[in-house]
């Protein structure tokens, strides 16, 4: 480490249930923490500029963009990523209309979509299909139209609507 | 004109289990659960970080450059420059001009200059910042008026002069003599704007090197084109391909931007030999502009002759395509401009001449649909403008001049199952067109396009006489079943085609069947994830496997059960007596037989596609064993006072032939829709004096949620004797007709034309004040340049009555 003048400093952060004690470099980001030095590559980055919604998780179950979120800040949060929906291996709603509807073609915007649309879920169990635009437009996807992400949307408030 | 044909037999079982169904892809879990592994997801012991070093300047002269401070920084394993990859590669093997790192001189801004390797990310960060290069800045060629003056220093070469980097002119049938005919002549200008793929993934690179003696490359990519990038690591490493092994993961997004060779991955190589360790290279999203390889710039010109019943008589289509700094795939770009709008509608006579010239810009390449969305839109817009002068109402005017199934097109392309007919139909009918076109309130409008596109190029990036695409498939003893194909999924499902074809013919679940894809080392050739040629051809060579694999079981069930193996079906798992379904015995049964009277239970299939090429230079560019139609209506409203455009609507019919999979082929149509919209309507490589403008995701601007219309699509199946399972391609075809559509409605809400890609409101409300100033209500080009494209290969027409009567319905 030649260059980097800045020393790593614990952080304590509870992912998904899990506490992680980790070294970090004060000045990452929340993105590059998750990926690099927790091992969840599930969250993706598109720009690391706030501009494409793909690293989106859930702090305290609201949506952040963790590339404009320092992980140092991330502590006393409950951070849930995508690798934290499913329930012991059980498909959550969401995940199991993605592969009905095909809101899922390349799969890069997969994951921070997913946790849009459960932060949306938690807050407004019948959303309307314009609710769910607004809800999603900070979330791109250049392969789908989105239109079919929608519909998993959709699907997936209706069948957790009728186990509730 | 002899025409070979290697058709498949047509499946002859009634109906399908699995093909055409609507289940989940086999890769939609991992994906929604976030374990599938994309390239920036990989992470090695000793991985080093690697960055590169751009070019701050459009056009310069490299007269030095000194790595000595960044090399010698602690943390700095690694430093090239253009010396140390002193080889030329490109995609094409005409248009070898490219270097990993610039060679003494820089052809556009953010063009790679050095690379590091380093230990981590601001290391290698500050090592760029102490790498001193020292430029003599040229004169910048920043536009196609640029390129066509005479003066400029040339951007490939010395000296000055125009950039000419490929021209063709090719005439077929009397032209002028179709243009006497004519009761009317009418010419039109288009300008396409570039426009990039924008994928959601940064393109991202992991070398590894196993030291000498074996000396042993592993290059994960997210690439579209394992195969061609393998070959230009053997050429530029100088490497014998057996020592490199390409293994291309799930591509997060595509396009047509990850399919040519990239410096990242070419110095990720070179920097994890010379340092042994682990590098990786992510490019930044604003490199991912530089990277670019997307939709040219073209400026056109559209001349067509007609009978006063609506009936053409002759076409002649020029342009210009600004190619940016390097050639790419640019000798097919610019055939790709005259190709195919034969193969729509019956085009008595043709004159095609095109030129591409190089610019300092980000080199451009191929996006969905390639270099022929410029055309089509030129194309379609142009024939809207006819039909209103004619009177005739633009559908009918189509349907006046379709190309008929199972002909040739007047450039020797062989068209075969074509529902275009149908297409318009639906769409005319599902629209109410009839009720809205014309007749909608100020402000509302309606258009009408159509389109097509190849299943797959007919010939291979390369001149070989190999086959395209080769498929394995492995029977084990517990019947699992394994697919090896070096097809690789950009998103647009080739995963889940390919397991599905193979479940369908051994009558089990494309979910019980493995994968393998897409590495160089494990898996047969497939040339890659371009042209829409995976369905069509990695999946006919799927099928042949399987067949073979059911041969086998089939004989070994037969020899066991004494039921003739003409009489036996695979389907639901089991193998059984076709008379009587009660005799058989479950798939695992029926593998353990054959692994004693029929091993090993290991086959392969291939597929080529039938000789097509025209006679003649520049025929290479455009056949296909097959092409997919669209037609499209979109209806939107347009503010007169701010010329914001609202579409509110899209209905899309496209001939796909057979779907393997509904969900999937809707989602290719709904996918193409949106891009084209946002093609249409905003995005744009917008330059300034030869600096790109918008290098980030909030300034490119594309289309969102908000944006994102209702589409209504119908598939039409046409059943292609030569698809597998009858399919052809719907990846990128019904993208084309979408984009004029916009135009055409913006002509049919205000009355005005914007002959120019993006239509944005700035252009339409220009439009708008011309209108009421009585003058011209257009915006667009109002001349292309002068050049002399030269005198046109002549092409006779082709023979009709040479079509193979084995083809016909």
């Amino acid at each position: 480490m030649a260059v980097t003048s800045t020393s790593k400093q614990l952080v304590v952060l509870n992912i998904n249930g899990d506490v992680y004690e980790l070294a970090v470099v004060p000045t990452h980001t929340l993105l590059e923490v998750l990926r690099e030095d927790a091992g969840l590559t599930g969250t993706k980055h598109g720009c690391e500029q706030g501009e494409c919604g793909l690293c989106t998780v859930l702090l305290d179950g609201r949506p952040q963009f963790s590339c404009l979120t320092l992980a140092i800040e991330a502590q006393g949060c409950a951070i849930r990523t995508v690798e934290g929906l499913a329930d012991k291996g059980e498909l959550h709603p969401l995940q199991q209309a993605w592969g009905e509807t095909g809101a899922s073609q390349c799969g890069y915007c997969t994951s921070g979509m997913l946790m849009s649309a459960q932060a949306l879920l938690e807050r407004n169990p019948s959303p309307s299909r314009g609710e769910i635009r607004e809800a999603l437009a900070g979330n791109l996807c250049r392969c789908t139209g989105y239109l079919a992400i929608i519909d998993a949307v959709e699907l997936a408030a209706e069948r957790m609507r009728s186990e509730a | 004109m002899a025409v070979t044909t290697e058709t498949m037999p047509t499946e002859t079982q009634p109906g399908t289990a699995v093909v055409g169904g609507s289940d989940a892809k086999i890769d939609a879990h991992a994906k929604a659960t976030g374990q599938t592994v994309y390239a920036d997801d990989i992470h090695l012991p000793r991985m080093l970080v690697g960055r590169l070093l751009r070019s701050p300047h459009r056009h310069a002269k490299i007269l030095s450059a000194d790595v000595s401070r960044a090399a010698a920084l602690p943390g700095v394993h690694g430093v090239l420059t253009g010396a140390d990859l002193p080889i030329r590669y490109g995609i094409m093997p005409v248009a070898q001009d490219e270097h990993a790192l610039a060679l003494e001189k820089v052809r556009y801004h953010g063009e790679p200059v050095a690379a590091v390797a380093a230990i981590d990310e601001e290391t290698a960060d500050e090592a760029l910042r102490l790498i001193e290069v020292e430029y003599e800045e040229l004169a910048p060629v920043s536009s196609i008026a640029d390129a066509m003056k005479p003066d400029l220093p040339l951007i490939d070469g010395e000296g000055v002069g125009r950039q000419v980097n490929r021209k063709g002119t090719l005439e077929f049938g009397d032209v002028a003599g179709g243009f006497e005919r004519a009761d009317r002549t009418y010419e039109d200008l288009f300008f396409f704007e570039g426009n990039t793929h924008l994928p959601m993934e940064e393109h991202a690179a992991v070398a590894q090197w196993e030291p000498e003696p074996r000396g042993r490359l592993t290059l994960w990519s997210s690439t579209q084109v394992p195969h061609y990038l393998h070959r230009t690591l053997a050429k530029v490493l100088e490497l014998a391909p057996g020592r490199i092994r390409v293994i291309a993961t799930p591509v997060g997004g595509g396009f047509g931007g990850k399919s040519d060779p990239f410096s990242h991955e070419v110095c990720a190589a070179r920097l994890a030999m010379v340092t042994g360790r682990p590098v990786k290279f992510t490019l930044t999203r604003e490199e991912v502009f530089y990277a670019h390889r997307g939709r040219h710039p073209v400026l056109m010109r559209v001349r067509t002759g007609w009978g006063e019943d609506g009936t053409l008589t002759a076409m002649a289509f020029r342009t210009m395509l600004d190619g940016g700094a390097f050639g790419s795939y640019g000798p097919a770009s610019t055939y790709y401009t005259g190709a195919l709008q034969t193969v729509t509608y019956d085009v008595p006579t043709y004159k095609f001449e095109g030129v591409r010239v190089l610019t300092n810009k980000p080199p451009c390449g191929p996006k969905r649909g390639h270099a022929t969305v410029q055309p089509r839109f030129a194309l379609e817009c142009h024939l809207d403008k006819v039909a209103t002068d004619l009177g005739i109402d633009p559908i009918d005017l189509r349907l006046r001049n379709l190309i008929e199934p199972y002909s040739y097109s007047i450039n020797h392309l062989r068209v075969t199952t074509c529902g275009l007919r149908e297409c318009i139909d639906l769409v005319d009918a599902a629209s109410g067109w009839r009720e809205k076109h014309g007749k909608l309130p100020h402000g509302r409008g309606v258009g009408f396009a159509v389109g097509s596109y190849l299943c797959g190029a007919g010939l291979p990036i390369y001149f070989n006489d190999m086959s395209q695409s080769e498929v394995q498939i492995k029977v084990d003893r517990g019947g699992g079943v394994t697919v090896y194909s070096m097809a690789i999924d950009i998103g647009q499902g080739s995963d889940h085609m390919l397991v599905t074809v193979v479940a369908e013919v051994l009558g089990l679940r494309p979910r019980d069947i493995a994968l393998v894809a897409a590495d160089t080392d494990l898996t047969p050739i497939d040339l890659g994830s371009y042209s829409s040629r995976v369905t069509f051809m990695a999946g006919n060579a799927a099928v042949q496997a399987a067949r073979r694999m059911r041969e086998k079981i089939f004989a070994a069930v037969s020899a066991d059960l004494g039921v003739p193996a003409g009489r036996l079906v695979a389907r639901d798992g089991r193998i059984f007596d076709g008379d009587d379904p009660e005799i058989g015995t479950d798939w695992r049964a029926a593998v353990e037989v054959a692994s004693v009277l029929q091993a090993p239970l290991v086959t392969a299939g291939s597929y080529k596609p039938p000789k097509l090429a025209g006679p003649y230079k520049g025929g290479g560019v455009g056949p296909s064993p097959a092409y997919s139609y669209t037609a499209s209506i979109v209806e939107l409203e347009c503010d007169p006072e701010t010329g914001v455009v609202d579409v509110e609507r899209v209905w899309i019919a496209h001939d796909i032939g057979k779907p393997i999979n509904r969900v999937s082929a809707e989602g290719q149509i709904v996918g193409s829709v949106y891009m084209a919209l946002g093609e249409a309507l905003f995005e744009e490589q917008a330059f300034r004096r030869g600096y790109l403008k918008n290098p980030s995701i909030l300034e490119y601007r594309s289309p969102t949620f908000l944006e994102m219309p209702e589409v209504e699509s119908f598939l039409v199946e046409t059943d292609d004797p030569e698809g597998p399972f009858g399919a052809k391609e719907v990846g990128q075809g019904p993208l084309l007709p979408v984009i004029p559509a916009v135009a055409n409605a913006i002509y049919d809400a205000v009355g005005v034309r914007v002959d120019e890609v993006p239509i944005s409101p700035d252009k339409i409300v220009k439009a708008l004040q011309q209108q009421a100033q009585g003058k011209e209500p257009r915006v667009g080009p109002k001349a292309m340049p002068e050049f002399d494209y030269g005198e046109p290969v002549k092409v006779d027409p082709p023979d009709q009555l040479s079509l193979p009567e084995v083809l016909a319905p």
